[in-house]
């Protein structure tokens, strides 16, 4: 059931995303963005967690997770510890998925060369 | 206010229209369905290996899912297989974060000959960068908001 929903909630989200992509030409750099920045103020409003508790992965593996993990961690963040906790929280909850972008995406750039497309 | 044609020009526009490749959304946007659903189904089950056997935390299952997908993503866009898979997928791999890591690859392996610091160090951030200062500053924002209506 889990990957029903997983599936279902995740495949969701893409296609939303392939929307904007065909209906309005925004450049895939400018979903991302969007993407992140939409799933930080809608989980401060409240409404991505369900999708999150229902969806699993699907709802966290989309890049409006990414935006769904700092916003929860800012908002912890500032609840714990105040103004601090608002500048730390986010970064906090996302650090090993940033760090981890960082080093693979770092070593994968050294060892691989882009290869010719057909 | 488009400017008045010549024939001949309107003719062109004509074949222009003709030639254009007409993509068809309802298709792709079942391609982005099913490739961006199985990704989230991989992330599925990388979550329940670091709750299940690996009995992580529920913050440390977060993180470990992310690394793991990262990872997946940025090995292979190096091994040229995600490209691949981007033309059929579409948005379904550019939202899953799979697509996030390869954003980051893909610049830093073009602009390899640029050199290590601003070809490949600065590339890295090209789309990263973006994601980063957009969704940071909006959580720091929601946080402080958080905090004063508490």
């Amino acid at each position: 059931m889990d990957y029903l929903w997983a599936f279902l909630i995740g495949g969701g989200i893409c296609v939303i995303g392939q929307l904007l992509i065909s209906l309005t030409r925004l450049t895939p750099a400018r979903i991302l963005v969007v993407f992140v920045t939409a799933g930080v103020f809608l989980t401060a409003l409240g409404l991505y967690e369900p999708l999150v508790e229902l969806g699993g992965a699907g709802a966290t593996v989309p890049l409006t997770g990414f935006g769904y993990s700092l916003g929860m961690g800012a908002i912890e963040g500032a609840m714990e510890s105040g103004v601090i906790g608002a500048f730390t929280g986010g970064m906090k909850a996302t650090a090993g998925g940033v760090s981890a972008a960082i080093l693979f995406g770092y070593l994968n750039a050294l060892i691989f060369t882009p290869k010719t497309k057909k | 206010m488009p400017k008045p044609q010549t024939a001949q020009q309107k003719q062109y526009q004509q074949r222009v229209n003709e030639k254009m490749p007409r993509s068809n959304t309802f298709s792709q946007c079942i391609r982005a369905f099913v490739s961006g659903g199985i990704i989230c189904c991989i992330g599925q089950a990388v979550r329940d290996l670091g709750e299940g056997p690996l009995g992580l935390s529920q913050d440390d299952t977060a993180a470990f899912t992310a690394m793991v997908m990262v990872f997946l993503g940025a090995t292979l866009t190096g091994l040229g297989i995600y490209d691949k898979i981007g033309t059929w997928a579409g948005a379904g791999s550019i939202v899953p974060i799979t697509g996030f890591a390869n954003s980051i690859v893909s610049p830093a392996m073009e602009f390899k000959r640029e050199g290590f610091v601003m070809g490949v160090g600065a590339k890295l951030f090209s789309i990263a960068g973006p994601v980063l200062v957009y969704g940071v500053s909006a959580s720091i924002l929601v946080g402080l908001i958080a905090y004063l209506m508490r």
